[in-house]
């Protein structure tokens, strides 16, 4: 049996983590607030700008634009959004798996794979893995900014272009609600153009006139599709990140209950001891005393 | 009323401006444009640059970037990657990116072809109208 002070030891270093559980946990509920505050805000930006794109695509030939050019699919590459920091759970780990099953899927189908990092997590998965990562971007997930995203969608778009890959589809932890994070795949590259009907339906107000464009609607659409990129892959981030606080939220309180467990049973451990002690002692005393009488 | 126009500028980061104006003008692509109340239905690129509206005799500027207008129903939105009215925006910032620009500009033209002539431009015109907004540059 462990010794009193051995015990002692362990409660006070398990009270240490508590505290620190506690104040991580803390921390990340006010964070939530905030990524949650920024995904609400974006949301009319995103809106908007998926109605407008659907009202557009109506009006033009989509085999015109380079970024909706479906080609036969031999190479797909998958952008996984992850946390930089650790210490949320599984949430990283759900969505590497995620990316996992989807990736061997595709090998399945016979078709090559890349993959595309967003976030310090997958990547330094996803480098130890036998797989090619031609896009890398960490340390952007702390505070996320438009110019971020920009990139990202600039530099997909780019190999996309290029005919490097055929396809891009990404993978990010969906905000369902503070309990719930669901990894989601969705494509990226080629905007397709049913994709952006369907976005257009769903708002569907008013009497729609005849617009006038200016400048023509394939030249608007042209300008405003690399747009539609960023905004998706800023989309994604932003509920990313959410979804990491929240996600962390929840382990950090499942730690700090965890550590009131364990101090509650250490603390009863340590009060048997002391009292097994202490009787073993009275009984000393007592033996001693008969046999002094004797 | 039916006589105002209800304006709405929105960014990723916030609804800039929600309001009911008398007169609003954007830089289009195309050129420089007036939106008064019950303007037919219009869908614009927009260019770098700054725009004002006017509400009650009073006027409002702002410098956008990136982004395109719709207006419809009398409802006109703009949305832009980024907008901000001049108390926002951050003077020594703006120079500053506006030097970088320039001297970006100037190393270009003197054959450098490692620098993105398109993108420095574009800086250039964001500082300016930053610039022109926070009523530094006329």
């Amino acid at each position: 049996m462990a010794s009193l002070k051995d015990i002692q030891i362990k409660i006070t270093g398990i009270k240490k983590t508590e505290q620190i559980t506690k104040a991580m946990n803390m921390v990340a509920a006010a964070k939530l607030r905030g990524a949650q505050a920024r995904m609400e805000e974006f949301r009319p930006y995103a809106d908007k700008f998926a109605t407008v794109m659907g009202e557009l695509s109506g009006t033009a030939d989509p085999n015109v634009f380079p970024l909706m050019e479906e080609r036969d699919v031999k190479k797909v590459m998958l952008l996984v959004l992850t946390s930089d920091r650790g210490l949320c759970g599984s949430f990283n780990a759900n969505i590497i798996n995620a990316s996992e099953k989807f990736l061997a899927a595709k090998q399945e189908e016979g078709k090559e794979v890349v993959v595309g990092c967003i976030g310090k997590k997958g990547a330094s998965y996803f480098s130890r893995s036998k797989f090619d990562i031609p896009f890398n971007m960490t340390d952007c997930m702390a505070d996320i900014q438009m110019q971020d995203a920009r990139k990202a969608g600039m530099e997909l778009s780019k190999l996309f272009l290029d005919g490097a890959v055929d396809e891009v589809d990404f993978v990010y932890g969906r905000f369902v609600n503070v309990a719930v994070q669901t990894p989601t795949i969705k494509k990226l590259l080629p905007i397709s153009a049913t994709g952006l009907e369907e976005a257009e339906k769903a708002e569907e107000e008013g009497p729609k006139a005849a617009y006038i464009y200016e400048p023509e609607p394939e030249e608007i659409l042209n300008k405003l599709m690399p747009m539609y990129v960023n905004v998706q892959i800023l989309a994604a981030m932003l509920e990313t990140g959410a979804s990491e606080q929240a996600a962390r939220m929840t382990a950090m309180d499942n730690a700090a209950r965890a550590c009131k467990d364990m101090i509650e049973s250490l603390t009863l451990a340590y009060n048997k001891a002391r009292q097994a002690a202490i009787t073993t002692e009275l009984m000393d005393i007592v033996g001693g005393a008969e046999a002094l009488k004797g | 009323m039916a006589n105002k126009l209800n304006l709405e500028v929105v960014t990723p980061r916030k609804l800039v401006v929600s309001d009911e104006v008398d007169l609003c003008t954007v830089p289009g692509t195309e050129g420089v444009f007036g939106v008064m109340a019950n303007h037919a239905p219009i869908l614009s690129t927009l260019n770098i640059g700054q725009m004002h509206f006017n509400k009650d005799g009073e006027i409002v500027k702002l410098a956008i970037s990136g982004g395109f207008v719709e207006v419809s129903n009398n409802k006109m939105t703009v949305l832009a990657e980024a907008a901000e009215v001049s108390e926002e925006i951050d003077v020594e910032r703006a120079l500053r990116a506006k030097e970088r620009a320039e001297k970006r500009l100037q190393q270009a033209q003197a054959g450098r072809e490692d620098i993105d002539m398109a993108r420095a431009m574009a800086a250039f015109a964001r500082a300016t109208a930053r610039l022109k907004v926070a009523g530094k540059m006329s």
